[in-house]
């Protein structure tokens, strides 16, 4: 019998071959899937030309154009070029042009590309958005991915894990984004490092599909090697109608080793607030009425998914965004924009009038479509809030969930959707 | 290998969008990137940094993104390497695979200031603060990485062990 262990090991030492691992083992392991943006993917593709320009396996790669696109300049089109170059001559399937391609962390589960049980890596810090589906995933530089590329293989320190146990219940108005700013402040950016956050307890089945993609994108933010959930009826109910592949559950084993054990009552969270400049630097969004802001920015691969859409509509619905200051709503997908216009959300965003953009990364680092101008202030359902983010040095973000992001753009300072009324 | 250098020095959390800021990776040029190396929170830095130069942090540096633009133009930018209480996971990663020697020695990273030169082994895991006189012991890199970091990252090593094809 092996020894026992999370789902974070079971994973690694599935894909290892071996029977088992402890944390701090060093093991070189197969990968399902491996992916690049159009920022990473062009040192990537010069790494895996360098040893040799070959790939894995052309149905096993992702190339997600989603960070300066649709090109916002000449260079950053040469680099968009250069990977539409490379997935044309080496008939990469997961390729995705302008007009179906999304924010890669939204698009790649959407699309059933990554199923629960997988081991991925990615050329993108928020590649660990995935372990939301039950799979073991986590950024990595472009030469680990070139390398990746041209061998489908990666060596791994088997983390240890932090397992978090969600007790209670989210109070109306409180979200999954509201929980990880909660926990990032609790714990620290640095209060996962190298480790697995392992998100379980009687109160998981409450958070949806969604408000998981949001948690584990954010476990980078503490630190961590990956955020995870187990599979359950609320993965099931996403992955069966998308995964493109079979899919493995790996549930931890009751007496595997935890790092330590963090109880979280869900009704002592409220709406919550990063400010400037660490996502640690946690406040309630209630009492910082005294931020006003210039921009708010509905999106990316943490929050631009179909309930965040909606949470936004529906503090937005019937009301307009403060004079002078600019709303900027992005779907992460197509898929999220074109069920936007049939649930009437892109109506409501318009008559409050928002912007609202093709898919992309955009603002998120400061890239394009709603950078920030010197000493400007930015409230942003985004993942980072370090200097000069989204634009100047001296300009500032402010991380926050839809709903608060949405209120706070009508009130034009920071605010809860409960203080408008 | 060794190094000898004068040390700059940051505080913790030393984010990767500080080290080079997104909104100049439309270029994956390197001598390019190091000209704007920790423009935010040091704008004086590619100015005086020198070849050799050292730089000595506190903890979680290189937090955030993945890129590995950060110890790329660090490097372009003429440090020889970084020493800090801890690094974020991926940058860690990143500087060996680029060949940007880290190493993390909380005892060396007190005691040693802004200007100090500072000699480092990597072999030994010997860290020697010349102005102070003062001697730390870190963890030497095992063997692979010394490997790694001696072939000038991984690529080179890779390419040098004959390739992937």
């Amino acid at each position: 019998m092996p020894a026992p262990m999370t789902i974070a090991e079971k994973i690694l030492a599935a894909h290892a071959g071996l029977d088992e691992v402890v944390p701090g083992q060093l093991v070189e392991c197969d990968v399902d899937v491996v992916h690049a943006n159009d920022i990473t993917a062009p040192i990537a593709i010069d790494v895996c030309r360098q040893v040799g320009n070959v790939v894995f396996d052309p149905a096993r790669v992702a190339l997600v154009p989603d960070h300066y696109t649709p090109n916002k300049d000449i260079k950053s089109a040469e680099q968009a070029k250069l990977m539409r170059d490379f997935a044309v001559e080496h008939e990469i399937e997961h390729y995705y042009e302008i007009g179906c391609v999304g924010i890669e962390h939204a698009l790649l589960p959407e699309k059933g590309v990554i199923v629960p049980g997988d081991l991925t890596i990615g050329a993108d810090s928020h590649t660990c958005t995935y372990g939301a589906l039950g799979a073991f995933s986590t950024g990595m530089g472009s030469t680990d991915v070139g390398i990746a590329l041209a061998t489908g293989r990666a060596w791994f320190k088997v983390p240890e894990s932090i397992r978090f146990v969600f007790e209670g219940t989210l109070a109306p108005g409180v979200s999954a984004k509201d929980l990880i700013l909660h926990i990032i402040g609790m714990i620290g950016v640095d209060g996962a490092l190298y480790q697995a956050m392992e998100f379980s307890g009687p109160a998981v089945a409450q958070i949806s599909m969604d408000g998981r993609f949001t948690m584990c994108n954010m476990a980078i933010e503490a630190g961590a090697k990956t955020g995870i959930f187990a599979v359950d009826d609320v993965t099931r109910a996403y992955v069966e109608s998308r995964a493109e592949r079979p899919w493995v559950e790996y549930q931890s084993d009751e007496d595997a080793r935890y790092a330590r054990t963090i109880r979280v009552d869900l009704s002592q969270v409220e709406p919550t607030v990063s400010l400037p400049h660490l996502p640690s630097n946690t406040r309630a969004a209630a009492c910082c009425n005294d931020l006003r802001i210039d921009q708010a920015v509905i999106g990316s691969c943490t929050n631009g998914r179909i309930e965040d859409m909606r949470a936004a509509a529906a503090v937005l619905r019937g009301r307009t965004v403060a004079p002078n200051v600019r709303c900027i709503i992005i779907p992460a997908t197509q898929d999220v924009y074109r069920q936007c216009v049939h649930e009437g959300l892109v109506d409501v965003f318009l008559d409050a009038h928002c912007a609202i953009s093709t898919p992309t990364c955009g603002p998120c680092l400061g890239g394009h479509m709603g950078v920030l101008a010197s000493g400007e202030r930015c409230i942003a359902t985004t993942n980072r809030n370090f200097v000069g983010r989204m634009g100047a040095k001296d300009s500032e973000v402010v991380l926050a969930s839809p709903a608060v992001a949405a209120a706070s753009a009508v009130a034009g300072f920071i605010c809860t959707p409960e203080q408008l009324d | 290998m060794q190094f000898t250098g004068s040390v700059i020095k940051y505080g913790r959390d030393v984010d990767t969008d500080a080290i080079i800021a997104a909104r100049y990776l439309n270029s994956s040029d390197m001598d390019e990137l190091a000209k704007h190396c920790m423009e935010d929170i040091d704008p004086t830095f590619a100015q005086r940094v020198k070849p050799g130069d050292i730089i000595v942090a506190d903890e979680n540096f290189g937090c955030g993104s993945s890129r590995e633009h950060a110890p790329s133009c660090i490097k372009a930018a003429g440090i020889s390497c970084v020493i800090a209480k801890s690094f974020a996971r991926i940058f860690y990663r990143n500087a060996i695979n680029v060949g940007l020697p880290i190493i993390e020695c909380p005892e060396a990273v007190d005691a040693i200031s802004e200007g100090d030169t500072v000699f480092f082994d990597t072999e030994a895991g010997i860290i020697t603060d010349l102005t102070t006189d003062a001697t730390f012991n870190a963890r030497p890199f095992p063997p692979f990485i010394q490997e790694i970091i001696e072939a000038g990252g991984l690529v080179a090593r890779t390419r040098k062990r004959g390739g992937v094809a």
